[in-house]
């Protein structure tokens, strides 16, 4: 027996899987983003209001992977919108090739926006790469401004962070300079935006930044 | 069982090292694993040894998990200390403004093999 020296990432074959997804994508015209975020930060809500602002403008599709889902397809497509639930089966964290599989059972041929819904958790949905071609973390009010003291990595990863549910900050002790200041400091090129998907409120500059990243993407 | 997904990971890595190097055999494997990366060692090593009877490759590899210490500095007033045994809050000056600086590797280092 030999010595070999590896000193590769543990999760390099995810990595490289992760890399071939997000080119095959690419040619596809598929814009993938992953929405990463704790259970119960307003995915949903954020996501209908999304396709009710955007659906006439570009295809738009959401895949939904949780443990057991509960979100409500129904309401996802009433609204216009491509949808699919993925059953995770116990795993907390998606990876490219279960990205892959899911993909391939869905109706979106593309070109178009897919949202990956990844499972609620803030820790290892960061460690694994899903092929996405941007990352977007979501943190709500009601969870509090140290989150990024507390769940480093997610803050580092991430392409955007949107704090939604702003039109709780007034029963809240969560302060948005203090939140915005501790997540760049992680992360000095993270793009913030502050929003309500319930009041609309802030709803324009993320979905201005949708669309530039989209048109960005269709012409690269 | 975060643990239980991970090893799937780190085989699949090492299956293809072992094809880019020609190997049939693979004797120990050698991870490292930071202190606070949320590994829980003895779940590592159930899972592992669950999974490689299951492969050819690595029925008789044993798993060792090499410990990187973590390390925490204070953006307050600049220094370091150890995470797990003062957690968020600087021993220092008691700022809570404070990052990791190492010990949420997870990598593998090194195998053993022919």
């Amino acid at each position: 027996m030999k010595i070999i020296e590896v000193n590769r990432a543990a999760t390099a074959a995810n990595d490289k899987d992760a890399e071939l997804l997000r080119a095959e994508l690419r040619d596809r015209g598929i814009f993938l983003l992953n929405l990463m975020s704790a259970a119960g930060s307003g995915k949903t809500t954020l996501l209908s209001r999304v396709i009710s602002d955007l659906r006439d403008r570009v295809p738009l599709g959401v895949m939904e992977a949780d443990l057991a889902s509960d979100v409500d397809a129904v309401t996802i497509e009433n609204l216009g919108a491509k949808s699919i639930q993925v059953h995770t089966g116990g795993c907390c964290h998606m990876d490219a090739e279960m990205t892959r599989e899911a993909l391939r059972a869905f109706s979106l041929e593309g070109p178009g926006i897919i949202f990956l819904e990844n499972v609620g958790n803030l820790i290892c949905p960061a460690e694994f790469d899903t092929g996405a071609h941007k990352k977007v973390m979501i943190l709500s009010v009601p969870e509090g401004d140290d989150k990024p003291l507390k769940y480093p990595l997610m803050f580092q990863e991430s392409d955007v962070l949107l704090i939604t549910k702003t039109d709780a900050l007034p029963y809240f002790d969560f302060n948005l300079s203090a939140a915005s200041r501790r997540a760049e400091a992680l992360n000095p090129a993270i793009r913030i935006f502050p929003l309500s998907a319930k009041t609309g409120e802030g709803m324009e500059a993320f979905e201005e930044w949708l669309l530039s990243e989209w048109e960005a993407f269709l012409h690269a | 069982m975060h643990e239980l997904s991970i090893v799937t990971h780190v085989m699949k890595t090492l299956r293809e090292v072992a094809e880019e190097n020609h190997l049939h055999a693979i004797g120990s494997v050698t991870l490292s694993v930071g202190e606070v990366s949320g590994i829980v060692r003895e779940q590592m090593l159930d899972c592992w040894d669950w999974f490689k009877k299951r492969d050819e490759l690595m029925k008789d590899a044993v798993l060792q998990l090499e410990t990187i210490p973590a390390l925490t500095y204070c953006s307050s007033c600049g220094r370091q200390y150890p995470t797990v045994e003062y957690g968020k809050t600087c021993p220092f000056c008691g700022s809570k403004e404070t990052w990791l600086l190492q010990g949420n590797e997870f990598s593998i280092k090194e195998i053993e093999a022919e």
